[in-house]
């Protein structure tokens, strides 16, 4: 049983329980062992990518630190925190004075000047359990559902740091939904944003950006979508005005590995 | 034109404005290209030719969604979102310049607005 450094997140322990609890029960079906480090704080939700700032950056360096001091890889769901956490590595494996700065203030037994391997969730599920492997423990496929894949921009982009994918032709949800019988369906708003923390400021916009991605997806005949983010979920779901069902991708994993009954008891 | 404006900005944003050729390609990819009074190319110009009072007190710097399409986009390897972002640090930064306060924000709530959306604003918008 492989053992992973396990970061929710703030959202995932609110509105975002769905898929915190998913990801939990399938991630043991699989044979990972997802541990929790006690005094993790939240990310902040976007990386603040200025060389001036360091406090912003604090909390994901102390938790790519816990990772470190228990000798394992670090996993996230949200799209945001993996986004914030893994341009932190990036650039704090980079730039020798934010390294520095950091540590400066953190007082570390030992400096942290990266090295945490990151996997997102679903890089997890393809270079640890493999979608092969995933695939044979299906017991509900999704035969026959047209599944649409949304990426939206923070799981793939800066690429650079964020090095998942294709950040122009990405294919691990789709490889996803493959594995657990779907068929995905490509649409040209997938990497595209949703209009994400805009909510709060400029509705209308948000409307505009969920709309536009709500509209693609179905116009390639999508019967749902799936995201890792729940910032996203809200958008599509409440911005969007489309009556596309949305929902994590967890979710649908633990349905077709048979969990989601076993988990809502 | 205020230097040492300029140099902050250049400091804090990290990129190098000369390297942009004015394709207009970052701003072409904007998903608030609509939104903006001025655009992702246009703030890497008037960063390079020192015009940043002028971004500072436009709207345009609260209405980039951080989503690095004009980062990964670029041709050039300029990162746009890397300077609009170091002059909206340089906005709310200032004294009592803080775009969204903690005390508006249970007015902006619903049931389900996840968490995230509220620190990010938080993140974005104030100091
Ligand atoms: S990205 Fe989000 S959900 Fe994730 S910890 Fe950070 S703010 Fe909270
Ligand atoms: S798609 Fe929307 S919520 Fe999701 S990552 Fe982009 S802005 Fe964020
Ligand atoms: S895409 Fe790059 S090179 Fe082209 S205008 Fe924008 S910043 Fe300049
Ligand atoms: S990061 Fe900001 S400026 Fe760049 S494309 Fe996205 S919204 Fe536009």
């Amino acid at each position: 049983m492989e053992t992973f450094t396990y970061y929710p997140g703030c959202t995932l322990r609110t509105k975002a329980k769905d898929l915190d609890t998913y990801a939990r029960v399938s991630a043991e079906a699989l044979g990972i062992k997802l541990e929790e480090p006690a005094d993790w704080q939240c990310c902040g939700g976007a990386y603040t990518t200025a060389k001036d700032e360091i406090a912003t950056k604090l909390s994901a360096v102390r938790v790519l630190n816990s990772a470190k001091e228990a000798e394992t890889p670090l996993i996230t769901v949200c799209s945001a925190c993996h986004n914030v956490i893994k341009q932190t590595e990036y650039d704090i494996s980079r730039d020798e004075e934010m390294a520095s700065k950091v540590n400066n203030y953190l007082g570390l037994s030992e400096p942290y000047t990266g090295g945490t391997k990151v996997y997102h969730y679903l890089e997890m599920l393809r270079d640890v359990v493999g979608f092969d492997k995933l695939k044979e423990k299906v017991v509900n496929p999704f035969t026959g559902r047209k599944i649409a894949a949304y990426y939206g921009c923070l799981l793939l982009r800066p690429a650079k740091a964020l090095a998942m994918d294709d950040p122009e032709n990405p294919t691990i949800i789709e490889d996803f939904i493959r594995a657990i019988g779907g068929t995905p369906v490509i649409y040209a708003q997938r990497n595209e944003c949703c209009g994400g923390y805009i909510t709060m400021e400029d509705k209308a916009q948000a409307q505009k950006r969920s709309g536009a991605v709500m509209g693609s997806a179905k116009d390639m005949g999508a019967e749902m979508v799936i995201t890792a983010c729940p910032l996203c979920l809200y958008n599509l779901k409440k911005n969007s005005g489309s009556d596309l069902p949305v929902y994590y991708f967890t979710e649908l994993l633990a349905e077709a590995l048979g969990l989601k009954e076993a988990s809502n008891e | 034109m205020n230097k040492n404006l300029k140099e902050q900005v250049l400091r804090s944003g990290g990129v190098n404005v000369l390297k942009c050729m004015r394709c207009g390609k970052c701003s072409g990819t904007c998903p608030s290209y609509g939104e903006m009074e001025y655009h992702p190319h246009q703030f890497v110009y008037m960063v390079e030719k020192g015009d940043i009072e002028t971004l500072m007190k436009s709207e345009s710097i609260y209405k980039c969604l951080t989503c690095f399409a004009c980062v990964d986009r670029c041709p050039r390897g300029v990162e746009p979102a890397k300077v609009v972002e170091a002059v909206r640090l340089a906005a709310v930064r200032q004294q009592g310049n803080n775009h969204l306060e903690p005390s508006e924000i249970p007015a902006l709530l619903d049931e389900d607005l996840p968490q995230q959306a509220i620190v990010t604003a938080m993140r974005k918008y104030a100091k």
